[in-house]
Formats: structure tokens, sequence, C-alpha cells
């Protein structure tokens, strides 16, 4: 009985620290406010947002409201994120495989590039791809060709589509496909980064699967290829999804160093929009709202995927 | 030859592979170190436009040498540059000092307190003749590693609190624990620096103002305590439930159980990871360029906004990535050889207690 009431007393005490921390920040916000006479609510994402958006996946423009203008900086982090999220797999899966070749050269090459990507900042990487497209690469008219169609060049990557071809037009492209630097730099940079971490998670779960269960596939007569792909692989996924949720989560909240090169993400925008109005509260807690929303929701997609793995 | 015949061409598949590998590095490699050593322009009169006309064949390190002050110290005073130098070396030592598992003492936090005052010291002098400088000033790799220092070192007992709240039988204090861990965790780092930047202004009563660097130490070390405490977390989940019940045997109450008989293990256990956090956190203080700190990348981006130098940012980035790259390396390495380092007196404590 006693005890129960010391616990009780402890709760009401922190209970009461917390609250008095917080009414104190939230009073001096109000005071402040008023102060500096800026309204607060959401009312002014109705308003005009008058900025223009460099690339949108949804019809924009500056005539529309700040909600419109942040549901597209939302779409841009969900196309960068998606993209990145699936090329990081691949790069990842394939680095992550190789450090466990026989072959020592490409085993060397792969744990060369983990630790290279791992061990600095994808802000740094970010600047560097950005300035790698936009200062070392030709102007439009003397653009690259890697293969027929394809062009590089500081304006960016344009490539084919089946019945549209990039056309060279003044200084720049029309038609095709069209990778802009920024979306390219950002892609290239979230996706090597975050495959850096991914190989490693690869290569730990594969490591984690007994050397019986290889040594049984060969015995059945299966090449070693196949061995990992129908035999090591399939029981590895188990030990390499949970981690994985962790690094696509990361890789989509990373995916807000877009602000930094003016690739048109959701901070991004809230943070023009914040500049524009004022209105800072509310664009930083539409920001975190989003991202707790997409890291919750992807948890929780995991997690139903992690259950249907267990179970077979 | 066996050697080369095992490692390289092992079977069809391998010496395939090995040959495109080759063929690979063969054209890529050559023009590379042209590129970065032998036509390079290290030093020179007149570096910038000899840079120009090197144009896309050498590089232009001749950036770094110019600038190697203002990257490493900001724009801090430049008689005065002997103070962070010294600075940098307190601050080095103590991090050197705390990868030695014998220094693993309870005079270490004594040590740590005396270096970090040292080094407030230095940083802001105002005293013995020193000139003050006040903290707008600092920068370069210093204020990197300023940042990353005071941030863990403020995070840690936050950090310890709440794992030790997430892990407590008082679901109020329970449940606002995970609550902040979960928060902190689900946003961005720069969601955190915004709002510093903008919403703590807002947050203090008028008339009190705190600067720009403080701000942003603060975000940082929210971000750092809500990492660092899962971290924690797991060293205190890997402690056997009988080493509790010996602790309650001996009549201990919680606190001294907890700081004398399981904060001890669990923090041992949990140093390979706490690296690892820290590796990351060393790489998220490049953060604040974003919000305009002086740091390490922002000191190496903003020179390239003079005319002279002006588009040789592969090179600067480049530079800053070796930079970073040598200390994480050097803090990853440590991390790794921790975990594979044999179970010798009394590592790991886990096993050596036997469960």
């Amino acid at each position: 009985m006693k005890r129960s009431a010391k616990r009780a007393a402890i709760q009401a005490a922190v209970l009461l620290a917390v609250g008095a921390a917080a009414w104190f920040l939230v009073s001096n916000t109000l005071s402040n406010l008023e102060a500096r006479r800026i309204a607060s609510g959401f009312s002014f994402l109705q308003r005009e947002a008058g900025f223009a958006i460099g690339e949108s996946p949804i019809p924009y423009s500056a005539a529309d409201s700040y909600l419109k203008a942040l549901v597209v900086g939302l779409a841009n982090t969900f196309r960068v994120s998606a993209f990145g999220i699936v090329l990081a797999t691949l790069i990842g899966f394939a680095v992550g495989l190789g450090r466990l070749s026989p072959n020592a050269l490409l085993r060397g090459l792969c744990a060369a590039y983990v630790e290279l990507f791992r061990n600095t900042p994808l802000l740094v990487q970010l600047f560097f791809w950005y300035a790698l497209i936009t200062e070392t690469l030709p102007p439009a008219r003397e653009a690259l060709q890697p293969l027929p169609g394809v062009f590089l060049s500081n304006r960016g990557i344009f490539f084919p589509l089946p019945g549209s071809v990039p056309v060279l037009q003044g200084f720049n492209f029309s038609g095709g496909a069209h990778l802009s630097p920024e979306f390219a730099a950002l892609l290239a940079g979230l996706s090597i980064y975050t495959a850096s971490f991914i190989a490693e998670i690869v290569r730990a779960g594969v490591l984690s699967i007994r050397r019986g269960q290889r040594e049984a596939a060969q015995a059945l007569g299966l090449t070693p290829a196949m061995t990992t792909r129908h035999v090591v692989l399939p029981q590895a996924l188990r030990v390499i999804v949970p981690p994985l949720t962790g690094t696509y989560l990361d890789l989509t909240k990373n995916s807000s160093l877009a602000v930094a090169i003016g690739y048109p993400d959701l901070v991004s925008i809230a943070n023009t929009a914040i500049n524009q109005t004022g209105q800072a509260i509310e664009g930083i807690a539409v920001i975190m709202a989003v991202y707790l929303t997409i890291s919750l929701s992807i948890s929780a997609l995991m997690n139903w995927y992690n259950a249907r793995v267990l179970r077979r | 030859m066996r050697w080369l015949r095992e490692r390289f061409f092992s079977s069809w598949t391998s010496a395939l592979t090995t040959l495109v590998l080759l063929f690979v590095l063969f054209e890529a490699l050559p023009p590379f170190i042209d590129w970065a050593f032998v036509e390079a322009i290290w030093t020179g009169p007149d570096a910038s436009a000899a840079c120009r006309a090197a144009r896309g064949e050498g590089a232009c390190w001749a950036y770094i040498g110019e600038k190697h002050r203002f990257i490493l110290f900001g724009t801090y005073p430049y008689d005065e540059h002997w103070r962070p130098a010294l600075a940098m070396l307190v601050l080095l030592a103590l991090w050197g000092l705390s990868a030695l598992r014998r220094a693993w003492r309870w005079w270490l936090a004594v040590v740590w307190g005396c270096g970090l005052a040292a080094i407030g010291g230095l940083m802001w002098g105002g005293f013995a003749g020193l000139p003050y400088v006040e903290n707008e000033r600092w920068g370069g790799l210093m204020l990197t590693l300023l940042l990353t220092t005071f941030g863990i070192a403020a995070a840690f007992p936050l950090a310890i609190a709440l794992a030790l709240g997430r892990r407590s039988t008082l679901p109020v204090v329970r449940a606002l624990c995970i609550g902040y861990i979960e928060l902190i965790r689900g946003v961005p780092l720069i969601s955190l620096l915004f709002m510093a930047s903008v919403m703590l202004p807002l947050f203090l009563p008028e008339g009190l103002s705190i600067d720009k660097l403080l701000r942003a130490q603060i975000a940082l070390i929210l971000f750092a305590a809500a990492y660092l405490a899962e971290v924690v977390r797991g060293g205190l989940q890997a402690i056997p439930r009988h080493q509790y019940e010996a602790a309650d045997a001996l009549g201990l109450g919680y606190w001294s159980r907890t700081a004398f008989v399981i904060l001890p293990q669990a923090l041992r256990i949990a140093v390979p990871p706490l690296v690892n956090v820290l590796v990351g956190f060393f790489k998220n203080t490049s953060l604040v360029v974003i919000i305009g700190l002086y740091d390490l990348l922002t000191s190496v981006k903003v020179g390239l906004q003079e005319p002279a130098w002006s588009g040789f940012g592969v090179e600067a980035y480049l530079f800053a990535a070796a930079t970073y790259f040598i200390f994480c390396a050097a803090m990853s390495l440590y991390s790794r050889r921790l975990e594979l380092a044999s179970p010798g007196s009394s590592w790991p404590p886990a096993r050596a207690a036997g469960s």
C-alpha cells in the first residue's frame, strides 16, 4: 500500500513537472506571437502561394494555394524516396553479396565501396554529386551521349521514352524524360549512401545462415548462384527485413536534405512558406506530422511483411 | 600461383569477374590519377588562374591550400588561431584517452570536465590577456568537433535517463520517455534544426535570447539523446535478470542497484554501438550548414562563392569528404575492434557473468 502510494506520488510529480515546463513554453510562445503580431492557425494554407516550383509531378502554378504547394512538395518527396528505395536495394544487395564473393578483387572493391560511402556525411555526398553534374558536365549543346538517345549535360539527364525522344532545341532538350540536376544528385546521393548500409545488413543476414545449409544445397548439385538464390537468400531475408525497414525510413527522412541543393521536396517548400508567411510553428508542425505519419506507416507495412516472411 | 588462382580464378565465373573488373579499373584509374595528382595544381603564385587553365585536366588542390586556415577555424580572428589549434589538440587527446579501456574509470569524467573547461577558456578567452572571442566567430573543423563533443557529452546523461525511464515500471514515466524517443526518431534532424532556429526564440520569455550556435547545439543534443537512449536500452536489456535479483538480495534500492550494478555493466556492453551512434552524429553535424553555421562543410562551401574559386566544388567536396572520412573511419575501426575483442578479463561482462 505504501509502495503504490509512493509510485503514484512519483508519477504525479513527473507529470506536474512536464506539464509546468509545457505551460511555460506555450505561454511564452503565445505572448511572443502576440507581441510580434503573428496570427496563428492554419488558415494561411488557403492563401495564394505566389512562388513557382521547379519540378512538379502534378500540375501546379504560382497562383495555387500553399496547401497545393505543400502537396507538390510531398509528391516530390515520395517520388525521390520511392526511386531511391528501389535503387538503394538493388545496389545494396549487389554490393552485400559481392562482399561474400569467392573472388578477392570483387570482395575488396565492395568492401571499399561500403567503407567509403558509409563514413562520409550524406550532405557532403549530395553537394559532391550536384557539383559534379552542374560544374563538370558540358552544356546541353555539347551533351555527352553514353548510350544512343541518352544525354548527360549540366541541365540534367535526358533519356528516351517510348514514342518520345529528346531533341536538342536551342539551349536545351525537349521530349523524352528528364531528370533535373537536383533530382539526379539527390537520387544518386540517397541511393548510393543508403546502399552502403543495406550492403552490411545483407552481408550480416547471409552470414547468419548456417554453413550446413549451403553444403546441403551443394550436395544436391545446385550451383553456387542457385544456392544463394533458392536456399540462402530466402532464409537470410528473415534476418534482413527488420533492419532493412530502418534504412528505408532513414532514406525517406534523409530526402529532406533536398533543401540544401534546391530540390523542391516537402521540407524545402515548407521552408519557403515559413519564410514568406512567418508561420514557423505551423510549417514545422506540418513537416513533423507528415514524417511521423510516413515513419509509422512504413513501420506498420514492414511489420506486416515481416510477419508474412516469418510465417513461411 | 596457387594463391592467385584461389583468390581470382577459382572458377569460370570468378575468372571472368576478375578480368572485367581489371578492365574497368585500367580504364578508370589512370585518368583519375592523372586528374587528381599528375596534372593537379597544388600551389603557385596565381593558383586560381592556373586552376582555370587546367580545368578538366587537373584538380585544383590549391583551393584547399589557399583556404586551409578558414576551413580549420572559420572566421576566428586570424592572429588568435593558435588558440583553437591548441583546443583542438586537447579535444583529440580527450577522445584518444577515452578510447583506452584502462581509462574507463570514474576519474575519466573529471578529466573530461577539466578538458572541456580548458577548451572553453581557450576558445572564449577574455582573461589573462586573451582577447574575448564571441562564439559567432567560431568555425571550421573546430566547430564540427565542438558540436560533436559537447553534443554527445550533454546528450549522454539525458539518454541514460530516457533509457531508464523507458524501462521503468511506472506507466506515466514510461509513456513519456517512449513518446519522446519515438517522436524524435520519427522526424528528420533538419526539422529539429529549423525548429531550434525559428521556434526556440518564441519559446523563451521576452528579453531572453540565445545565440544561433547554442540553439543548433540544443537541437543536436535533443536529437542525439533519443538515438543514444535506444543504444543504452539495448545495453540494459542485455543484463541478465539474476544481476537484478542479486542486487535486490543485497538489499540495494532502485538507485544504488542501477548506479553500482546495472549501469556499469550495461554501458560497457553498449560501447561499440555507442561509437556507431557517435559516427552518425559526427556526420549529422554537417547539417548545420542549412541553418548557416560555419562548420567544416560550410567553410568549404563558402569559399567557393568567391568569383576566383567558383566552379571548383568537386575538389572542395572531395576534400571535405576525405576529412570526415578520416574521423569516421577511425571511429568505425575502433568500434569493430572492440566488438571483436577477445573475452578478456571483464569483456564482455555479460559473458563473464555467465548466462
